[in-house]
């Protein structure tokens, strides 16, 4: 019985990604792309080479930190979807900070880094006070404060932080290279990002699991009114809970802007926080599915590049593909559940 | 001795074939639109095919919709890489927004040659050795932009859709308007002060939605405000599509669009014609030079070849004239080119003045051209910002 009833749960598992083939083959075929070819070549796009590697780290760490930090409000069941502001706060504090300074070192880094760390989590308190205090839902709230951030970052590059006689979109001035972050040799990833990556994973799961703080995180998700009654201070927590997503979120941020850009642009986020609540929903925000996830999906994003340059498709195809992962898993989630009932009512 | 002999000459035999046959050369492209925008990015993806074709030995790799709007997290040197991986020998980088991103490829990769359209990183010295700087004197096209622009107009009244604000779309934004002040002053004979030449500027090459102004709305107001001739100095069709349909409701409304030299194709009379790029015979030319081995930095600001200058495998700047400008008017614009050619016109001589009033250059100088290429303001007379508030 037991060995019938783990089978049954690896055939489930294998459902998902059945499903999103078959999905992808029907999306492919009429744009005229070889579905398993194109497959192929987004995968292979993404591990082919070193050089691809170090590419897929640098879209993992800023989406690894965005997803373990939606964990911690989601426990609390909050929709922090205002993660894409709070990553673009991040780099704006991170770029503030530094701007002042003509060349650096380390302890310049450290500092914009937390002054990242910072702005995201000041961002995400907003969306949190609206929330617990204003009863504004966190979904319209961080939606909104998402624009208010990217029409932040366009008056600062086209006002205060224009380049002398330039205003252009492209961004501010690029720093000085001694106040980047490091790279791995020739690769475009950093080891000090990957270990913040890395940190945070780690922080956000001995938070949840680990600590009474997580239990009570969990508690107030479930049953707010219970919570209160337990003395359990929802509304510290939930404030709590978005703080340290919106921190996690700024230093995504602020890695954006010291490891892959050295300056500020308009889509300094590049969507990852919007990617990062995929992400979650596909791993149902449980822990352990999302390292492994981000790192698909840093593959997927990566190789994307290589349907225009090998196939001449359009690279939007690999966000199509990554939108019916999710679909999939939802769908053969919901069939699950469905079966289950349907069992259990008989 | 013997052994020695033998060997060297077998070497010769194999080495001729490979020295007689023309080298393999990759050529990779970024374009910073789409490669069929029929504005800038096309322009350079057909001089990129150009050279596949009259190159032996040459291939095109290309990438185009480069810019962080449209690809996010991706930079310029992570694209390098990947057309380095490909094979790429060769690397052209379109946009002057890339002017960072491929200075740091080019010093990533420096047995690689790179080229940096419409940026001055040789001139200002940041260049690593492997880095050449390319662009066309489009101050020319547009002067007979503004040319027509004003011998068209009926109010008086010119304007010009800018990009975002840097020294290049501020030289290329007076050109127009000297261009047409000429035609205004010198061939209608009228003054100076009645002619009007506005310049809006939307923040990019092209429209991206919710970051830059929309250029449709800006064009749309540039007619209700009494502009009957919009010059266009963004990389997308725009004010062309807005004119057209300006005069579908029965008004005066004529535009020169940009770049690509068929823009003007299928718009009819609302298009008086297009100051254009031609990217085949320079980058012919710099391909050639990498492939023999005799590359060498260098800052190319190639000028109109004047004998014809719609000559496609010798101008690397043309104008074509649409079916808005008049037979009239066409053998004015004719007489300009021919003047501009020979140097009797030179639009950047004193007395000229910036728009804040001091003086650019004094009556009978002559702007040098680093005067020209880094134009700090905007001219007097032209109404519209000069950089950013």
């Amino acid at each position: 019985m037991p060995r019938n009833l783990w089978l049954e749960r690896i055939l489930w598992i294998l459902a998902a990604p059945l499903l999103a083939l078959a999905l992808t083959v029907l999306v492919a075929l009429p744009s005229g792309a070889p579905p398993l070819e194109t497959l192929r070549i987004l995968v292979l796009g993404g591990l082919g080479s070193m050089t691809k590697f170090g590419q897929v780290l640098t879209v993992f760490v800023p989406l690894m930190l965005c997803s373990a930090g939606l964990l911690i409000p989601f426990t609390a069941r909050l929709w922090n979807i205002g993660i894409e502001g709070q990553v673009v706060l991040g780099a704006i504090f991170c770029t503030g900070t530094l701007m002042p300074v003509d060349q650096g070192g380390p302890w310049h880094i450290a500092l914009a880094l937390a002054a990242g760390m910072l702005g995201g989590a000041l961002w995400a308190l907003l969306a949190g006070v609206l929330k617990t205090w204003g009863r504004v839902h966190e979904i319209f709230s961080g939606l909104g404060l998402n624009f208010v951030a990217m029409g932040l970052t366009i008056w600062l590059i086209f006002g205060p932080w224009k380049r002398p006689g330039v205003a252009s979109m492209s961004g501010t001035a690029p720093f000085d290279p001694s106040l980047w972050l490091d790279r791995m040799g020739r690769l475009a990833s950093s080891w000090t990002a990957l270990a913040l990556a890395c940190a945070g994973l780690a922080l956000v799961a001995w938070l949840l699991l680990r600590t009474q703080w997580g239990l009570g995180l969990k508690a107030v998700g479930q049953n707010p009114k219970a919570a209160r009654l337990f003395d359990l201070s929802p509304r510290r927590r939930m404030l709590q809970a978005f703080a340290l997503c919106g921190a996690l979120g700024g230093l995504a941020g602020a890695v954006q802007v010291l490891g892959v850009y050295h300056r500020l642009l308009p889509s300094i986020s590049s969507g990852y926080g919007y990617t990062a609540l995929l992400v979650g929903m596909m791993a149902s925000f449980r822990i352990l599915p999302v390292p492994f996830i981000c790192f698909f999906f840093a593959v997927l994003n990566v190789g994307s590049i290589q349907l225009p340059l090998q196939l001449n498709l359009d690279s939007s195809l690999s966000g199509v593909i990554q939108g019916l992962m999710v679909l999939s898993v939802f769908i053969t989630q919901g069939l699950r559940s469905w079966l289950i009932r349907r069992r259990e009512g008989c | 001795m013997k052994r020695f002999l033998v060997s060297l000459g077998l070497s010769a035999l194999l080495l001729c074939p490979s020295m007689a046959m023309a080298k393999d050369l990759t050529i990779g492209l970024i374009l910073v639109g789409p490669y069929n925008d029929k504005g800038y990015s096309q322009a350079q993806y057909e001089g990129g095919k150009y050279v596949e074709e009259k190159l032996p030995g040459a291939k095109l790799i290309y990438l185009d919709k480069v810019n962080p709007a449209d690809r996010p997290g991706l930079t310029i040197p992570q694209v390098v890489d990947d057309l380095v991986e490909k094979g790429a020998d060769l690397i052209i980088a379109g946009s002057d927004d890339m002017k960072d991103g491929i200075r740091e490829a080019a010093s990533l990769h420096p047995d690689k040659t790179f080229i940096h359209v419409s940026g001055d990183d040789v001139l200002t010295g940041k260049a690593p050795a492997n880095l050449g700087n390319l662009f066309g004197r489009m101050e020319y096209g547009k002067m007979m932009a503004g040319f027509c622009a004003a011998l068209t107009s009926k109010t008086g009244k010119v304007a010009y859709l800018g990009p975002l604000i840097n020294e290049e779309t501020r030289r290329l934004a007076a050109s127009a308007f000297l261009g047409a002040r000429y035609a205004w002053t010198e061939v209608l004979g009228k003054k100076a002060e009645d002619l009007q030449f506005k310049v809006s500027w939307i923040g990019f090459w092209f429209n991206i939605p919710g970051v830059t102004t929309d250029p449709t709305q800006v064009a749309n107001s540039f007619f209700d405000g009494g502009y009957d001739v919009v010059i266009s100095g963004i990389d997308t069709p725009e004010a062309v599509t807005v004119a057209r349909q300006k005069r579908d409701q029965g008004r005066d409304a004529w535009a020169i669009p940009y770049d690509y030299a068929l823009a003007c194709e299928g718009q009819g009379p609302a298009c008086i014609g297009v100051p254009y790029f031609n990217w085949g015979p320079s980058f012919l030319r710099q391909a050639k030079a990498v492939q023999d081995g005799a590359w060498k930095q260098d800052f190319e600001w190639n000028a109109p070849h004047w004998a014809d200058i719609n000559d496609h495998d010798a101008s690397p700047v043309g104008f074509m004239a649409g079916e808005g400008l008049t037979a009239e008017n066409k053998a004015r614009l004719d007489a300009f080119v021919a003047g501009l050619g020979s140097h009797e016109i030179n639009l950047f001589k004193g007395p000229l003045n910036f728009q804040d009033g001091t003086v650019f250059l004094k009556d009978g100088e002559k702007a040098t051209d680093e005067q020209v290429w880094s134009l700090p303001q905007l001219l007097e007379g032209m109404e519209g910002q000069s950089s950013a508030k």
